[in-house]
Order: C-alpha cells, then structure tokens, then sequence
C-alpha cells in the first residue's frame, strides 16, 4: 500500500511540469511579451521604447528559454522560463504585473475564499444528502417523482439568476443582512449567510440528483434485502445499511474537491464583493495582469492535483481491494 | 449568402447526424432505443420546443448580405453587416427601435424627458413610444386590445394545428388503410407505444403562443426595450443560436480528439496509454475557467495584432464564438475520452474482439468494426448530458467577459447588461426576465431530453423501469 502510495505521490510531478511548460507556452510563446506590453499600453500610439521600457521593468526582457549572452548557467537561468515559471514549483510566485507581491496576496486571499467555501460545502452536502434519502424513502410515490422534477428545474436554473434574484429580495424586502462587502472576524458572519445559502441552493438540484442515484444504486443491493429480510424497520435499513455504503463514494468524492476550495468561487466572489481569491483571479482577467492568472492557473492544478492524490489515499484506506496493489 | 465558420460547422454536424440517421436508423440495435426513446413522455415534449429552438437557430445561421444595406430609418443595420433569414423575418421587431428602456406592453418610455407642450416651455414627462402601443389613441384602452389580439392569435394557432393533425390524421390512414377516426382517436390520446397527445398539445401550445407573440409585436414590445431601445424579445430569439452554436459545437468540435485517444489508449494500451493519460490528466488539471480566461486573452491579442484580417465586427464576433467553443471543448473532451478508454479495455477483451482477432482481422478492422460501433451509445449519452451545462456555461462566461463577444446577442451578454439595472427604482425587471426564461426552457428541455436518451441508451439503467 505505501509502495502505491508513493507511486501516486511521485506521478504528481510530472503532471505538474506538464501544467507549468503548459501555461508557459500559452503565455509566453503563443502571446509574447511584446503583445502583453502592447495590451497594457494601449495598441496604437506606442513606440518601441515604451514597450522595451515596460518589459524591463518587469522582466520580461530575457530571451525565452536560452540565453546566449550570458556565462555559465546563466544561459539557463538568465530567462524567463526560469525566472518567471520554474520558480512556481517552489510556490514563488514573484510579482504582478502592476509590481505587487502575489504571494502576499495569495495568502491574505485565502481566508474570505476559504470562509465562504467551507460552510457552503458543509451544508451543501448536508441539505443534499437529507433531501436524497428522502427521496429514497419515499421512492416509487409522488414524492420521488415531484422531487425529481424539481431538482431537474432547479439544475436548469442559471446560477446567476439564484445570485441575482437572492441580492434583489434580501436588499430590497428583508434587509436582514447587507448585500456585498466583507469585514474582518467576527463580523464577517453577516456577509456570509447570503453567499453560502445561495451556494447551498444553487447546488441543490444536481446534488441531491446525484446523491439520490448513488442511495438507488445501494439499495438494490443483495445486502440491504438480507437486512430487510431479518426484519429491520425501512429507516433503520436505509440509515444504518445503505446511507453508510453510500457515503463512501460521496464523501471520497469530497476529498477531491477539498483543496480547491482554497480558488474560491468566481462568481460568488465577485457579485458579492468578497476579497478572496475568486475575485482576484476576475480582477487580473479583466485587468490583463497575465502574471496573476498564470500564477492562478499553476496554484488550481497545483490543488486539484493534490486532490487527486489525496482521492486515491482516500480509497486506499476504505476499499480493502486497493491495499493489495 | 455568406457563410462564417460557425454557420458552415453547424449545418456539417447537422448533415452528418442526418446522414447517420438515414445510415443506421434502420438497424436494430439502434430501433430499440429509439422506440424507447419516443415512447418517454417527457423527452418527446422537450424534442417538440427544442426543434422550434433549433428552427429558429437554423434560420439565424442562413445569411446574406443585404441587397441595399443602406441603413432605414431606425435600422440598427450598420451597412455591410450580414443578416440572417431570420432576421428578415423578424424585421417588424428588429426594426422597432425605441429611445430607451420600455417596460412590457408599455405605451410610454420607462424615463422622463422634457416633451414639447405646444407653448415653447414644455414639461417633464413620459414620453410616447414610437412603436409600442402607438396605434391606439387613447393608450389607457389596451388591455382591452391585447386581449384581442391574444384570442385572435391563439384562434389562429389552433386552427393551423387542427389541420396539421388532420393532414396527418389523412396521411396515415391512406398509409395503413385504416379508418380516419380511428387515426384520430390513436394522435389524440397517449398510447402504450407513443405519447401522441402530449406531442400534439405541446405543438399547439407552441404555434398559439408564437402566433399571439407574432402578431402582438407588431405593436407591442411584448417584453420590453433595453437600454438603447432595441426589443429584448429580438435578442432573446436572436442569442437562441448562440446557446445552440456553444451547445452543440463545442462538444462536436472536440469529438474526434476524445474518440481517436480513448480508443487508442484503450486498444493498444502500454507506453500510448501512459502518454494520453498524462495529457489528458494535465489538461484536466487545468481548473477550466483559468484555462478559457488565459486563452481568449490570447485569441483577443491574436486578433488585434492581425486586425486586417478580421475587418468586420461580424467576423470578430464569430472568430471569438468558434474559438470560445473550441476552448471549451478542450476542458471538457477529457471526461469523454476517460469512459471511452474504458470501455475498450473492457471491449477488447470480449470474445467476439478475440474471435476476430484469431479469424485474422488486422486492428483497424477490430478498431472500426467491432469497437467503434459499441462506442456510440456512450458518445450520443455525453453530448446530450454536457450540452444543458454549456448553454449554462456560455451565461456565467459572458458575465465574466471572457465569454463571446460583446457584439454577439447572448443571454449571457443581456444578463451582464441589465445586472446593474436591478438597483434601479422602479425596477428594469424585462431584460433579465427574457433572458433567464429562454435560458431556463432550453437548458430544462435539454436536460428531460439527455434523460430520455440515457434511459434509451444506457444498458444499466434498462433493467428495470425506473
């Protein structure tokens, strides 16, 4: 098991390099610098000067991957790739493009990100998996069937419009909590109900969908008619046998998500006004600040990687099979 | 007529899936499915709207320039700008251009102005429409004229279905020499085999209600103006092809890359497999909309560095949408290709693989004769399952800016818009309305449609009625 472990840890590496010579690519050579000066600086009325002026600054200047001017392993370092990307793999993400540390930020982003993903995950799959195993227990009735179409409606919904129409009734008729903005400590509780009940809703119809499939697939099984047989109530059944099975699948499911959360969510973010890492990655897109958003690509595969590894960790402790490779 | 890229790609993909239905509709193993398919109440109606969506979408993609491009009064046609069919169908509603917002129905503009009084000083007040409600003399009266007009077209609309299912009626009992009222009786009512009524009725549904919308915007702006005036009904109609073009593009686009990798990958496994798992595992890695953010970035740097290139604002905006389709399809074929892969391991080893195999047939025998054709189920549940996401997709896209562009008419485009208007008092409630309404129709009957076909398809889901 540690031998398989460690295999899936080690194949992480690769699939790193592979994200980084990818963004590379696509940010430096499909879109050289000289296209980035010029996006920033306006594109027409701008002399050559200006441009060499603002890749100097930021250090775009160097040759790609190999400079021929310099002594030793400065052919190698002396270049954008190492200066600008191979540093990613330390997590040092240098500076912007309107010369702010992303590090810094990064980490003092994560925390509003992280205190809106984590509860609308939390009761997400909370409300998600109530729902689903009330759907099973009232399955082949109305119940089921209006709980189905419900949830096929509710997925057909753009998140926006639940964002949207959320702000509009809270801001205009109940004015319990304000609409946008964040603050710090304790008092950022009041900024948060809004955004993660939207989440939880929003997330609902396809959740609880998907979660209602797992609990019927479970259900069929010989085990839960043995368990049926020797006279256990259908709750008891369905709580204690088939709700536990079920939760494998969901809950290693979760772990796959789990490092994720650190990105944030774009739109929420951004609606609401959140300082998270959600809307900073919106802010440099708009802004064209190509090094945060080739940081932000890097740091996203970086976690979603992590998470994958972390999946297989997760079944290798559950599923017993797995141990043996 | 000109053809722009995504016009050309998407009548191939119709002619082809044309071509494939005449080729294989006849086989058995895919008449069972299909007599499944048409016997599942909810995805015949969604087949019903989703046709209308696709009829209109198709005549929005034939285009031409117009023969005297001069701009009429109150046009929004800049000259050289190409129009669709539908476009010239629509003329009425794209014509009518107001000043500025307009509620629903409304004879008067949503602002005040300072209006003429005769004297020389005038006052602030609402001003009429140009268009909306200015036949009547007194504009307080027309409820009662839309009331009118809604019975005079729904009539309308009933009539024209009446005799369509009569002529079908007539058509099949000539075919099957059988009684017309039975024919009748068997359309009318929802059968074992085939829902007929619920097909009928959403039919006539649909044509009454496009008959009433027809012939109230001749007078009316039924849902309203936008900020510059322009009817949101048009837009709405118009970004129906825009949602298609992403929806079924972006999938088809991509198809051969998920099918030639997942097969080869599963046949031949060893060093190709390890290769195109890491490539497609590095893509997927890639969180999606930082991948489309960084790429679109490229595309509008691409295209303002060759500007002569992309002369019009039309060719932009098409360039943009055929790119923003391929974008997505490279975030998105990773997952097609992953369940193609395998289900070839698992093919390969089937008995009738082996049999072919000893019998002599070299691979790419194997490949398109045995692996290829029990493939497609899995293809045909994928596209019709990921197609409602991209139409969502396309919405939350726009409001980023990074999805088509700002000259294309989108729902996405329309909520980014009008978002801001929500703060305003009385509120500009229309354009979002229009926007998530036809969103939420096409993306609902999307998804009960790639139900029915999963039920249709899927062999796990055949064994019990579920």
């Amino acid at each position: 098991m540690t031998a398989y472990i460690i295999r899936r840890i080690l194949y992480a590496f690769p699939l790193l390099a592979g994200v980084n010579i990818l963004t590379f690519l696509l940010f430096f050579v499909v879109n050289t610098p000289d296209d980035m000066a010029r996006m920033q600086l306006g594109q027409k009325h701008v002399t050559e000067q200006a441009i060499q002026k603002w890749k100097e600054q930021r250090g775009y200047q160097m040759p790609l991957w190999w400079n021929g001017q310099s002594e030793g392993t400065g052919h190698l370092t002396e270049t954008i790739f190492y200066t600008k990307s191979a540093g990613l793999f330390l997590f040092r993400f240098g500076r912007s493009d309107s010369g702010r540390d992303i590090g810094s930020d990064i980490m003092q982003r994560m925390w509003p990100s992280l205190a809106i993903a984590v509860p609308s995950l939390v009761c997400g799959l909370l409300a998600n998996i109530t729902l689903a195993v009330l759907m099973v227990f009232f399955r082949s009735t109305y119940v089921e069937f209006w709980g189905v179409i419900v949830c096929v409606a509710m997925m057909s919904v753009s998140a926006l419009f639940y964002i949207i129409l959320g702000q509009y009734l809270v801001g205009k008729f109940l004015l319990l909590v304000p609409i946008s903005g964040y603050d710090t400590g304790l008092n950022a509780v009041k900024f948060l109900v809004l955004p993660v009940l939207i989440g939880v809703v929003s997330g609902l119809g396809a959740g609880a969908r998907w979660y209602r499939s797992l609990l019927l697939e479970e259900v069929e099984k010989d085990y839960v008619r043995t368990a049926r047989a020797k006279g256990l109530s259908e709750t008891r059944v369905l709580f204690s046998h088939v709700l536990r099975n079920a939760l494998i699948p969901i809950l290693t499911g979760i772990v796959a998500v789990l490092p994720i959360l650190f990105m944030g969510s774009l739109i929420t973010e951004s609606f609401f006004s959140i300082p998270g890492l959600g809307s900073y990655t919106i802010d440099a897109i708009n802004r064209q600040d190509f090094a945060i958003v080739r940081s932000m690509v890097f740091l996203g595969s970086a976690l979603y990687i992590l998470g994958l590894v972390m999946t297989d960790i997760a079944y290798t402790l559950v599923d017993p099979r797995i141990r043996l490779l | 007529m000109v053809f722009f890229w995504t016009d050309t790609l998407i009548f191939l993909v119709l002619g082809s899936l044309l071509l494939a239905f005449l080729r294989f509709g006849r086989k058995e193993q895919w008449l069972r499915p299909w007599r499944k398919l048409t016997s599942d109440k909810p995805a015949m109606i969604s087949l019903v709207i989703l046709v209308v969506f696709l009829l209109i979408g198709l005549l929005d993609s034939i285009r031409f320039y117009p023969a005297h491009a001069t701009a009429s009064a109150g046009s929004v046609i800049v000259q050289g700008e190409p129009i669709s069919l539908f476009d010239v169908w629509a003329t009425t509603i794209r014509t009518h251009d107001e000043k500025t917002y307009s509620a629903p129905f409304a004879s008067h503009l949503y602002t005040r102005e300072l209006l003429p009084d005769g004297v020389g000083s005038g006052f602030w007040g609402y001003a009429r429409l140009v268009h909306g409600g200015a036949h009547l003399e007194e504009p307080d009266s027309r409820v009662h004229d839309i009331l009118q007009t809604v019975v005079q077209g729904t009539a309308k609309g009933l009539l024209v279905a009446g005799l369509l299912v009569l002529s079908a009626a007539i058509f099949r009992s000539r075919k099957k020499s059988t009684s017309m009222s039975k024919e009748i009786c068997q359309l009318s009512g929802d059968d074992f085999e085939k829902p007929w009524r619920s097909v009928l009725v959403t039919g006539t549904l649909i044509l009454c209600m496009g008959w009433t919308l027809v012939d109230l915007s001749v007078h009316y702006h039924v849902l309203g103006t936008d900020k510059v005036g322009q009817d949101v009904l048009y837009q709405s109609l118009k970004s129906i092809r825009t949602g298609l073009v992403i929806g079924c593009l972006t999938t088809l686009v991509t198809l051969p890359f998920a099918l030639v990798l997942g097969i080869v990958s599963g046949y031949y496994r060893g060093w190709v497999d390890d290769l195109i798992q890491y490539i497609y595992t590095t893509l997927n890695s890639i969180p999606g909309v930082l991948l489309i953010a960084a790429s679109i970035l490229v595309v509008q740097v691409y295209m303002s560095n060759h500007a002569e290139a992309f002369d019009t604002i039309a060719v932009r905006a098409d360039t943009r949408l055929l790119f923003l389709c391929l974008v997505l399809g490279m975030t998105s074929w990773t997952g097609l290709c992953r369940l193609l892969r395998a289900e070839t391991l698992k093919l390969r080893e089937m008995e009738y693989v082996q049999a072919a195999r000893a019998l002599g047939v070299g691979d790419p025998g194997i490949l398109a004769r045995h692996i290829l054709p029990n493939l497609f189920h899995i293809v045909l549940i994928s596209v019709t399952l990921d197609f409602s996401g991209l139409v969502l997709a396309e919405a939350v896209l726009s409001y980023i800016n990074i999805g088509v562009d700002p000259t294309t008419f989108s729902w996405g485009n329309m909520i980014n818009s009008a978002r801001l208007e929500m703060a305003r008092e009385p509120v500009v409630w229309w354009p979002l309305f229009a926007a998530f309404l036809f969103m939420f129709i096409l993306v609902l009957s999307a998804n009960l449609f790639a139900d029915g076909v999963r039920d249709a398809l899927d062999p796990r889901y055949q064994r019990g009625e579920r």
